[in-house]
C-alpha cells in the first residue's frame, strides 16, 4: 500500500474547506482569485499544487500559513481555524527570504529564538538541523557568501528546526539552476523517505510539472481566473522516481492534458470556434515577448514537429518552463496562430503562413490577427482613429481595464498590448508621455 | 544562569588581553574621563558663564571642541531615539501616518533659528543654571539633525522586502524582535548615511546653536560655535583658522571612531553585495571585533534585546473593535480637522494681533526674492558641479579623495566666510542683495557634488565601454550618456541643496563682520531680524511663509521631477 493510500486512513492535519479569496477593486466590485477550494493534507503525504501564474496557488499557500486570511471558507490546522501564523506550520520561500545580516546559524536559530527556547537547546537543535540539511561547516557564513542552492538549504534548515507538522514550500527550487534544484530535491526526498525530517506532511506549490510528478503523492491542478481545483491526480509511483521511467512520462503527459483541457462546466466549451479564449477587452493578457511567439511558431513548424507538437517534448526541447510555455501557447491560441488541446499544440493555417513568411509579411499578418482577435487592440486602435489628435493617454484604457481586473493585472495587460501593438505596428506608445498614438517615428 | 553574571575575564579559562583590548580599554576610559569633564560645566551658574567671556586662545579651543562634540553626540543620540519612535509610529499606524509624515515634512523646512525662541522656555526650566541653556543648545542641534534621519528610517520601514516580512511572521517573530532583527538592520545603511549628513548639518548651524540671542537674552555657551562668533566679532582671521583646524580634528575623530565602524558594519546589512564594491574597512571596527572586552559588551546588548522578546501569545480570534473600523476613522479625522482648525485660528489671531495684511503681502514678496536667489544659485552650482562630479565619479581613486573633502566642506558654517565677503562688498562697494547670496549655497552645493559623484561611479562599465566603442565624444557623450545616467542622482542632490539653502538664507542674508552689518532683502533676513528682536509674531509669520514656500516647491516641482527621473532614467 502506498504512502498516499495509508494517509487516507488518518485524520487530516490540515483541512481547507470552501476557501474563497477575493480583493475589492477601487470601484467596489470584487475580484475573485480563489473559488471554493477544498483540500485535506494527511500525515505522511506530499501534496502538490500545480497551476500557472495567476491561478492563486501562492495565495492559497499564504492563507494556509496564516499570512493572508481567506475571504470565505475555513482553513483549519489540527481542528483549529488558522487566523494568524501557527506554530506548527513553517514555510520555505521561493526567494529564500534569509536575513542577510544574520549568519547561517543565526538565521536557523531565528524561529527558536522567537519561541523563547533556552540558549543551549536552541544551539544544539540548530546545529542538528544544519547538520541534517548538509550545511555543516557553514554555520558562521553570511547568506551572501553562499550559492543559491546553499541559501535554500538554510531556508530548509530554518523551517525544519522548529519541528513543524506541516512544511509549506512556495516554489522552493524555481530560483535555482536545473542541476542544483535536482540535487536539492533528491536530497530532500531521501531524508523524507528515511523519515529523518521532523515534519509530518508537505504542501508544495510549483509550476514545474516534472518536479511535481517527481515529489508528490497527489497533485491538485489549478485553473486560472479564478483559481479552482480542476482535477486531482494521484501519483503512486515508488520512490525514487526516474524521469526515464515510461510510467513517469505517462504521468507527465497526463498532467499536460489536464492543464490544457477546458474546465468542466465552462460555458465556452463546445463548438470549435469557441475554444479560443479571450472574448472581451476584459481578458487579462500575460506578457509574452513577440520573440518568444515567433520562436515557438518556427519551432513547431520545423521538423520533427512539422506543425504539430507534443507540449512536454516542446517544453523539454525549447527549455521552456511551464510558466513560460503555457502563456505563450495561450497567446498563440488567442491570436489564432495555433490550437492547444490534449497536451498538443497545432499551428493553424495562419500560423503556418506566419512561419513561412518574411519579416514584413509576418508583421502584417500579426497586425491583422491582433486587430481581429484581440478586442483590446481593436478598441485602442478604434479610439486612436476616432480622435482628431490620434493620441490617447494610457490612463484612459487603464481605467477601463480596472473595471474587469486588479491593478497589476491591468498594468500587465497594457504592457502586453503595447508590446504586441509595437511589433505589429498597429499603434505607437510614448512612455515618457504615457500615451498611445498612431504616429510611428519615421 | 548564575555563571552568566560573572565577568568574562573570570569566566574564560585563558583570558589573555590582546593589543586590541589595550586600545579598547584606553579609548573607553578616556571617553569616560572626557564625559565627566565636559559634563562638569553643565551644573554651573548662568551668571558665572556670562562673566567668563569666550577666549580666542587656541588652548581654550580644545575644551570648547570637547563641549561642542559632546553636545552633538547627545543631540545625535536624541535624534536616534526620536527616529526610532516617531518614524516607527508613522510607519506602523495608518492613522498616525497622516499626521506625522506631513508634520515631519513641515519641521524639516523650519529653519533652526526659528527654534531658538525655545531658549526662553529652557532657561525657565532651570533658573540661573547653565543646564537650561545647554538643553536649548542641544535641542537646536537636534532640530538640525533629527528630521532627515526620521525620514530615512520611515522610508526604510515602508520598504522592507515583502518576503522577509512574511518569513518573520511565519516564524512567529514578535514586534520587538521584528524591530531589532529585521527592521533596524534593514534601515541601517541609509540611516548611517543620514546620521553623517546630520552631523554636517549640526556643524553648519553650530554658531546658531551655541551663541543664542533672542531679544535681550543672550547666551554664549562655551564651544566652537561661540568661538567662531567671538572671532567674527573681533575680526580675528587667525582664530577662524584655529576653529577650522579644531572642526577638522573633531570631525576626523567622529569619522574614525563612530562613522567608519558604522559604515563598515553596515556592509553586513546590505541585501546584496554590489559587484566590484570593495568592502569598507575600519580599524575601530576591527578593534571592536577583536577586543574580547568590547565583544562582551556587545553580547550583553544582544542579551538585553533577547530579554525583551516575549514568547508569542497563543493565537486567538479577535473581532475588530468599533475603533478599528470606518467609524473610528471618521472620529479620528474629525478630531484632526478640529485640532487643525483650532491651531489655524490660534496662529492667525496671534500673528494678526501684531501684523497687518499688508505686511503679510510684503513677507510673501520677500519669499519670492529669496526664492529667486535659491533658484539662480542652485542653477549656477549645478552648472559647475555636475561636470566636475561626473569627471570625479568616473575615477574611483579621485572620488575617494574628493568625497571626504566635500563632506568636510559641507560642514563649514557660513560665518567663516563673513569676513571675506563683507570686506569685499564694502571695499568694492558691491550690492549686498546680489553679493551676499553666494553664502546661501556655500554649505549646500556639496550635496549636488556628492550625489553626482555617486551617480557617475554607478554607471556600469559596460555602458562606458559601449560609449567608447560607438565613438561617443564631446557633447554627444554628455547628452546621451553621462547626464542621463547621473540625472536621478543630481535631482536628489539638488533637492537637498535647495532645501538647505532656504535654511541657510537666515545665516546668509544678515551678515556681520566685527561691527559692520550688511543686510540683503529677503525672507531669511526678515526672520533673522524678528528673532533677534524677540518679535514672536513676525518670526512665526516668516517661518510659516518660508515653510509654505519650501513645502509647495517640493510638491509642485521636485516631486514630479524626481518621479520622472526615477521612471525615465532608471538603469534597469
Amino acid at each position: 500500500m502506498s504512502v498516499a493510500a495509508q494517509a487516507l486512513n488518518l485524520a487530516p492535519l490540515l483541512d481547507v474547506q470552501g476557501v474563497n479569496k477575493s480583493f475589492r477593486k477601487p470601484d467596489g466590485d470584487e475580484l475573485v482569485v480563489l473559488e471554493n477550494v477544498n483540500l485535506a493534507l494527511r500525515p505522511g503525504e506530499i501534496v502538490g499544487l500545480l497551476g500557472r501564474s495567476g491561478s492563486g496557488k501562492s495565495t492559497l499557500l499564504r492563507s494556509i500559513a496564516g499570512l493572508d486570511p481567506p475571504s470565505g471558507g475555513v482553513v483549519s490546522y489540527l481542528g483549529q481555524p488558522v487566523l494568524a501564523p501557527a506554530a506548527g506550520i513553517a514555510m520555505v520561500f521561493q526567494s529564500f527570504a534569509l536575513f542577510p545580516w544574520l549568519t547561517v546559524l543565526e538565521n536557523v536559530q531565528l524561529g527558536l529564538e522567537a519561541l523563547g527556547v533556552p540558549e543551549a537547546e536552541m544551539r544544539s537543535r540548530s546545529l542538528q538541523a544544519i547538520d541534517l540539511i548538509g550545511l555543516d561547516g557553514f554555520e558562521s557564513a553570511y547568506p551572501r557568501e553562499l550559492s543559491g542552492g546553499m541559501r535554500q538549504r538554510v531556508g530548509f534548515a530554518r523551517a525544519l528546526v522548529v519541528h513543524p507538522n506541516i512544511l509549506l514550500m512556495d516554489e522552493p527550487f524555481s530560483a535555482l539552476d536545473v542541476l542544483t534544484a535536482e540535487t536539492l530535491r533528491t536530497d530532500f526526498l531521501e531524508l523524507w523517505g528515511e523519515g529523518q525530517l521532523p515534519i509530518k506532511a508537505v504542501l508544495l506549490v510549483t509550476h514545474n510539472i516534472e518536479e511535481a510528478v517527481q515529489m508528490c503523492d497527489r497533485l491538485l491542478i489549478f485553473s486560472t481566473h479564478p483559481g479552482r481545483v480542476v482535477s486531482e491526480i494521484p501519483i503512486d509511483l515508488p520512490q525514487p522516481r526516474y524521469a526515464t521511467d515510461p510510467r513517469f512520462q505517462a504521468l507527465i503527459e497526463r498532467v499536460y492534458v489536464e492543464m490544457t483541457a477546458r474546465p468542466r462546466g465552462d460555458p465556452r466549451a463546445g463548438s470549435k470556434a469557441e475554444r479560443f479564449p479571450g472574448t472581451g477587452i476584459g481578458t487579462t493578457l500575460t506578457h509574452v515577448s513577440s520573440n518568444v511567439l515567433t520562436g515557438l511558431i518556427e519551432a513547431v513548424n520545423e521538423p520533427p514537429y512539422n506543425g504539430k507538437a507534443d507540449l512536454p517534448a516542446l517544453a523539454e526541447e525549447q527549455h521552456l518552463e511551464v510558466d513560460e510555455l503555457f502563456p505563450a501557447a495561450e497567446a498563440l491560441q488567442l491570436l489564432r496562430f495555433a490550437e492547444v488541446e490534449g497536451g498538443d499544440m497545432k499551428l493553424t493555417e495562419a500560423g503556418l503562413q506566419f512561419a513561412r513568411g518574411e519579416l514584413d509579411e509576418r508583421k502584417k499578418l500579426f497586425a491583422r490577427h491582433l486587430i481581429t482577435y484581440v478586442p483590446l487592440a481593436a478598441h485602442i486602435r478604434r479610439v486612436l482613429d476616432e480622435r482628431a489628435s490620434h493620441s490617447a493617454p494610457k490612463s484612459r484604457f487603464f481605467d477601463e481595464l480596472e473595471d474587469y481586473m486588479a491593478e497589476d493585472a491591468a498594468e500587465q495587460t497594457l504592457r502586453t498590448i503595447i508590446s504586441w501593438g509595437r511589433y505589429g505596428e498597429v499603434f505607437a506608445y510614448d512612455d515618457s508621455r504615457q500615451a498611445f498614438s498612431l504616429e510611428n517615428p519615421a | 544562569m548564575r555563571l552568566d553574571r560573572l565577568p568574562i575575564s573570570v569566566l574564560r579559562e585563558r583570558y589573555v588581553p590582546g593589543g586590541w583590548d589595550l586600545l579598547a580599554f584606553l579609548l573607553v576610559f578616556s571617553f569616560f574621563i572626557y564625559l565627566a569633564q565636559a559634563a562638569h560645566g553643565l551644573t554651573g551658574s548662568l551668571a558665572r558663564l556670562e562673566a567668563t567671556p569666550i577666549s580666542l586662545s587656541p588652548r581654550a579651543l580644545v575644551g570648547y571642541s570637547a563641549r561642542t562634540a559632546l553636545r552633538m553626540l547627545i543631540a545625535l543620540g536624541a535624534s536616534l531615539v526620536f527616529t526610532f519612535t516617531y518614524a516607527t509610529l508613522a510607519a506602523k499606524s495608518r492613522r498616525a501616518e497622516v499626521v506625522l509624515v506631513p508634520l515631519l515634512d513641515f519641521l524639516q523646512s523650519v529653519p533652526i533659528l526659528s527654534f531658538s525662541i525655545t531658549i526662553l522656555f529652557f532657561l525657565q526650566l532651570t533658573p540661573g543654571r547653565v543646564a537650561g541653556a545647554e538643553m536649548a543648545a542641544i535641542f537646536l542641534i537636534f532640530t538640525s539633525q533629527a528630521w532627515n534621519m526620521a525620514f530615512s528610517f520611515y522610508h526604510s520601514l515602508r520598504s522592507v522586502p515583502y518576503e522577509l516580512v512574511e518569513a518573520a511572521r511565519n516564524f512567529q517573530l514578535g514586534p520587538w524582535m521584528r524591530f531589532w532583527r529585521l527592521e533596524v538592520p534593514f534601515a541601517m545603511p541609509p540611516l548611517i548615511w543620514n546620521m553623517m549628513m546630520s552631523m554636517s548639518g549640526g556643524w553648519f548651524f553650530v554658531v546658531a546653536s551655541e551663541a543664542i540671542s533672542v531679544g535681550n537674552v543672550t547666551v554664549t555657551l562655551p564651544g566652537v560655535g561661540s568661538y567662531l562668533y567671538e572671532a567674527n566679532l573681533q575680526k580675528n582671521y587667525v582664530a577662524l583658522g584655529w576653529a577650522i583646524a579644531a572642526m577638522f580634528v573633531v570631525i576626523l575623530i567622529f569619522d574614525q571612531i563612530l562613522f567608519r565602524p558604522l559604515i563598515a558594519s553596515a556592509d553586513w546589512f546590505r541585501l546584496e553585495q554590489e559587484v566590484g564594491h570593495a568592502p569598507n574597512r575600519s580599524w575601530a571596527l576591527t578593534m571592536m571585533r577583536r577586543s574580547r572586552f568590547l565583544r562582551f559588551l556587545g553580547n550583553a546588548f544582544q542579551g538585553m534585546l533577547r530579554a525583551g522578546m516575549k514568547p508569542p501569545k497563543p493565537v486567538q480570534t479577535r473581532l475588530p473593535s468599533v475603533w478599528e473600523g470606518r467609524w473610528g476613522d471618521y472620529a479620528w479625522y474629525s478630531l484632526l480637522i478640529l485640532i487643525g482648525v483650532l491651531a489655524l485660528w490660534k496662529t492667525t489671531t496671534f500673528v494678526l494681533g501684531e501684523v497687518t495684511a499688508r505686511e503679510i503681502g510684503r513677507v510673501i514678496v520677500l519669499g519670492f526674492i529669496t526664492l529667486a536667489r535659491v533658484v539662480i544659485l542652485i542653477a549656477i552650482a549645478s552648472v559647475i558641479w555636475v561636470p566636475i562630479g561626473v569627471w570625479v565619479g568616473m575615477r574611483p581613486r579621485v572620488a575617494s579623495i574628493v568625497q571626504p573633502i566635500a563632506q568636510f566642506l559641507a560642514a563649514f558654517p557660513t560665518i567663516l566666510f563673513f569676513g571675506v565677503v563683507v570686506s569685499a562688498i564694502v571695499s568694492l562697494k558691491l550690492n549686498p542683495d546680489i553679493w551676499l547670496s553666494p553664502l546661501m549655497v556655500l554649505g549646500t552645493q556639496w550635496y549636488i557634488l556628492f550625489n553626482v559623484i555617486v551617480g557617475a561611479s554607478a554607471i556600469s562599465p559596460d555602458l562606458r565601454y559601449a560609449g567608447q566603442n560607438l565613438g561617443l565624444r564631446g557633447w554627444i557623450w554628455w547628452r546621451r550618456l553621462a547626464l542621463p545616467a547621473v540625472f536621478p542622482f543630481f535631482v536628489t542632490g539638488a533637492i537637498t541643496a535647495a532645501g538647505g539653502s532656504w535654511n541657510a538664507s537666515i545665516a546668509a542674508e544678515v551678515v556681520t563682520w566685527g561691527q559692520e552689518k550688511l543686510v540683503a532683502h529677503g525672507l531669511g533676513a526678515y526672520i533673522a531680524n524678528a528673532t533677534d528682536a524677540a518679535d514672536f509674531q513676525r518670526s512665526v509669520l516668516g517661518t510659516v511663509v518660508l515653510s509654505l514656500f519650501v513645502v509647495t516647491i517640493n510638491r509642485v516641482f521636485w516631486r514630479p521631477l524626481y518621479a520622472r527621473a526615477e521612471r525615465k532614467f532608471r538603469m534597469t
